[in-house]
């Protein structure tokens, strides 16, 4: 219709009131514009490099680091290059992020809730965490935390002993772990196929209620095989109780599994800031489910249990997903300023990297790209969760 | 007169003592369930224990005057926000003419406690924040009218905190709106362009930016050009704080009924009308809340600025304590600016809500 009313008037219309042809000249502009600043900008920083003489590309990698990292998961030392220092950083950020998501959305939740109870004590204590963490910069709240575990808590010799193998002091939180024994090793994988287990067992439940309408416990199931797996395994390994319990020798302790200050306070002061708005995001989602949805499954003859599985958090998980997966991403964007409390995440390494070889462009290049990854991938997760969770409409 | 014998006879029964009052009101939100009861004993000793010590800490055994000795009295220090109070706030702005920013910043908080009201929201009150922004500037940097001039890199603390917070938001705004208007554009091009800075910049932290800004934006310029630390920040958070506005925008476009741009279509207006007279003004007025809620993490995020070391108020807290003198004694500091950033958040989050109140009644 439009076309035909186009190419009818096409000889009366000069070329600049045709609107086609202006929105194609519009858009050159803006490219020749575009392009014009990429040259301009690229060649100053070509003119800039040379005259520092600072090398380009990505050859760096290859040198050697010849820095230190505090923490790592993986084996490292100075004389490894760049890429493995910048891989020990990534993998930190994955490791402070991963933790922080399980803990916040732990506590997020209860907080929401909380938020929701009748109880105007607890309402209120909610309300008043959710508004006090939500107001203070995340950074602020890092350094308060940063600065508890170093001025506030004392020295390894009079370390804080709440309750056995279990210490507080000012080189971080130290706790006894099991010994290794072999029997450890199977119960991971007696967790890995309980877990197998019970995902197809899930499925077969649905079809059998599906077809016969007849319930399956899954949930009872679910536990004792959770449970169940590795506590045979652990019976049939020997029962190993052997536990590793920190001492103190000199002026810090041995054995055990230390928490580095750093990391403890980068992870609290993550979770705590992070929870607050996690708090709000599950609070919205589950007003945002009518009252009448639960009573009328109640009526239909429905169990509580049923009604919460069933009925009500389908329908708050739909609208809780997508914020909570934005906040998520937030805490593992926020875990960058891991840099200003000398926690060794990937911005951090990465800055190290750009201090020593000057080549700041491929190093926030690098930053930049590695958080893009996250990000494309979380969004990715999200159009992929969004497609599937679409109400269906006749 | 039966009826009034009746009533004469009718004694008024109280309700029961139990169920009115304070007793009756703490049946029901207290102690309505014994699962109730026990949380809130529970809460109640936790509060007992946490507070009392606390408040024993920071009020009774602390010390207040700038030369008290504070490593004897075991409460909290406040001495320390009191003999440094000017180089937290202000950092190194000369301390001869305090007045010049403590005047600017009179002016910001009286014109924003005017624009609270949305009946005073008129083309004057937008004429009256243009003057003053030039006025509090002058007021800064000083070197007319026989102002003594102060040069940028001395601003700090609090100044500088407010300065890359509210010219952030100032010049973000208008750039995303201009994103917002590309990205719901139909021109492939210029939507692509847009699309892709709104998602790059979305999908990286600040930190990186302000990275960027202070090592790579030199090296953008051309030889012999430079320029000033606070000035590269203030463009990386105004490049930042764009794309953020730019996606609250584009919901207050989505959110607009299509009829409208029809009706502007079907009077004749151009794309530029359009948009200024009948889209624009609608779309921007659902936007406020969510808008305010991009200045707080805005004002939040201008904390980041200590990570390259710009003077704001974190990095003049840190330089006091890195005092021997002022060693230790991290948590008044922290408390104490905290307490800075908290009324302003504060303030700003419950004027938000109470605008989204408002705002929605009139839709309805």
């Amino acid at each position: 219709m439009n076309k035909a009313i186009k190419s009818k008037n096409s000889e009366t219309i000069s070329f600049w009131y045709d609107p086609d042809k202006r929105s194609i000249l519009y858009q050159i502009g803006a490219a020749c514009l575009f392009v014009f600043l990429a040259w301009y900008l690229v060649s100053n920083t070509m003119a800039n490099l040379e005259r520092q003489s600072i090398a380009t590309g990505f050859g760096f990698l290859n040198h050697e680091a010849s820095f230190e990292i505090g923490e790592s998961l993986i084996k490292y030392s100075a004389a490894d290059h760049y890429l493995k220092a910048l891989s020990v950083g990534f993998l930190n950020t994955l490791l402070v992020s991963f933790i922080g998501v399980v803990l916040t959305v732990i506590l997020g939740t209860f907080l929401g809730i909380a938020r929701l109870s009748k109880n105007w004590l607890i309402n209120k204590c909610a309300a008043g965490y959710i508004e006090l963490f939500q107001d203070i910069p995340v950074l602020l709240q890092l350094f308060f935390w940063y600065a508890f575990f170093y001025e506030m808590l004392p020295s390894p010799g009079d370390a804080l002993n709440p309750f056995n193998g279990l210490f507080l002091c000012n080189r971080g939180l130290i706790f006894g772990i099991p010994q290794t024994h072999p029997a450890f090793k199977y119960m991971a994988i007696a967790i890995i196929i309980a877990v197998i287990i019970i995902f197809f067992l899930k499925k077969w439940a649905k079809k059998r209620q599906d077809l016969t309408g007849k319930p399956f416990p899954v949930m009872l199931t679910s536990i004792i095989l959770f449970i169940g797996f590795p506590f045979v395994c652990w019976l049939i390994g020997g029962t190993p109780t052997q536990m590793d319990v920190p001492v103190l020798k000199g002026f810090n302790f041995k054995g055990g599994l230390t928490v580095s200050p750093e990391f403890a306070a980068l992870l609290l002061g993550l979770v705590l800031y992070t929870a607050a708005f996690v708090a709000e995001v599950v609070r919205a989602g589950i007003q945002s489910v009518n009252k009448g949805q639960t009573e009328a499954a109640m009526a239909v003859g429905l169990k509580s249990g049923q009604v919460l599985n069933l009925i009500i958090l389908p329908q708050a998980l739909r609208v809780i997903i997508p914020p909570l997966t934005s906040q998520m991403l937030n805490l593992t964007k926020n875990s960058s300023l891991a840099v200003a409390i000398g926690y060794p995440d990937f911005v951090s390494v990465a800055g190290t990297a750009i201090n020593q070889t000057g080549q700041a462009i491929e190093g926030v290049l690098l930053i930049m790209i590695v958080y893009l990854v996250f990000s494309l991938s979380t969004s990715a997760f999200m159009n992929w969760y969004n497609k599937k969770m679409a109400i269906v409409e006749r | 007169m039966e009826l009034d014998a009746a009533n004469e006879n009718q004694v008024i029964i109280k309700p029961p003592i139990s169920n009115v009052g304070i007793i009756g009101w703490m049946r029901k939100n207290l102690f309505s369930s014994p699962l109730n009861t026990i949380l809130t004993i529970i809460i109640v000793s936790i509060l007992w224990f946490s507070v009392i010590p606390f408040l024993k800490w920071a009020l009774i055994d602390s010390c207040w005057l700038p030369d008290a000795d504070c490593k004897e009295t075991g409460g909290a220090c406040w001495s320390i926000i009191s003999s440094n109070y000017k180089i937290i706030l202000f950092g190194f702005y000369p301390q001869n003419i305090l007045w010049r920013p403590i005047t600017a910043i009179v002016i910001l908080v009286s014109l924003l406690s005017i624009s609270r009201n949305r009946n005073y929201w008129n083309a004057f009150l937008g004429y009256s924040w243009l003057i003053s922004l030039v006025i509090m500037g002058l007021l800064l940097k000083g070197g007319l009218f026989g102002l003594e001039s102060v040069d940028i890199e001395k601003w700090g603390g609090i100044i500088l905190t407010l300065l890359l917070s509210v010219f952030g938001l100032t010049a973000a705004y208008p750039l995303g709106i201009l994103l917002a208007l590309g990205r719901q554009s139909e021109m492939p091009v210029i939507k692509t362009f847009c699309i892709f800075y709104i998602e790059l910049i979305r999908g990286v932290p600040l930190i990186s930016l302000l990275f960027m800004s202070s090592v790579v934006f030199p090296l953008f310029l051309p030889e012999g050009v430079s320029i000033n630390g606070i000035l590269r920040a203030q463009v990386a958070i105004i490049l930042f704080t764009a794309a953020y506005i730019a996606e609250v925008v584009r919901g207050g476009l989505q959110g607009m009924n299509k009829g409208q741009f029809e009706a502007a279509d079907s009077i004749g207006l151009n794309y530029y009308q359009t948009m200024r007279l009948i889209i624009l003004p609608q779309a921007l007025k659902i936007v406020i809340p969510p808008s305010v809620s991009v200045l707080i993490s805005a004002f939040k995020d201008t904390s980041l600025v200590v990570i390259i070391g710009l003077y704001d108020l974190l990095k003049t807290t840190q330089t006091t304590l890195s005092e021997p003198k002022w060693m230790g004694f991290s948590a008044e500091a922290y408390i104490f600016i905290a307490l800075i950033y908290f009324i302003c958040c504060f303030f700003m989050s419950t004027y938000s809500r109470k605008l989204e109140k408002e705002l929605n009644t009139d839709l309805k």
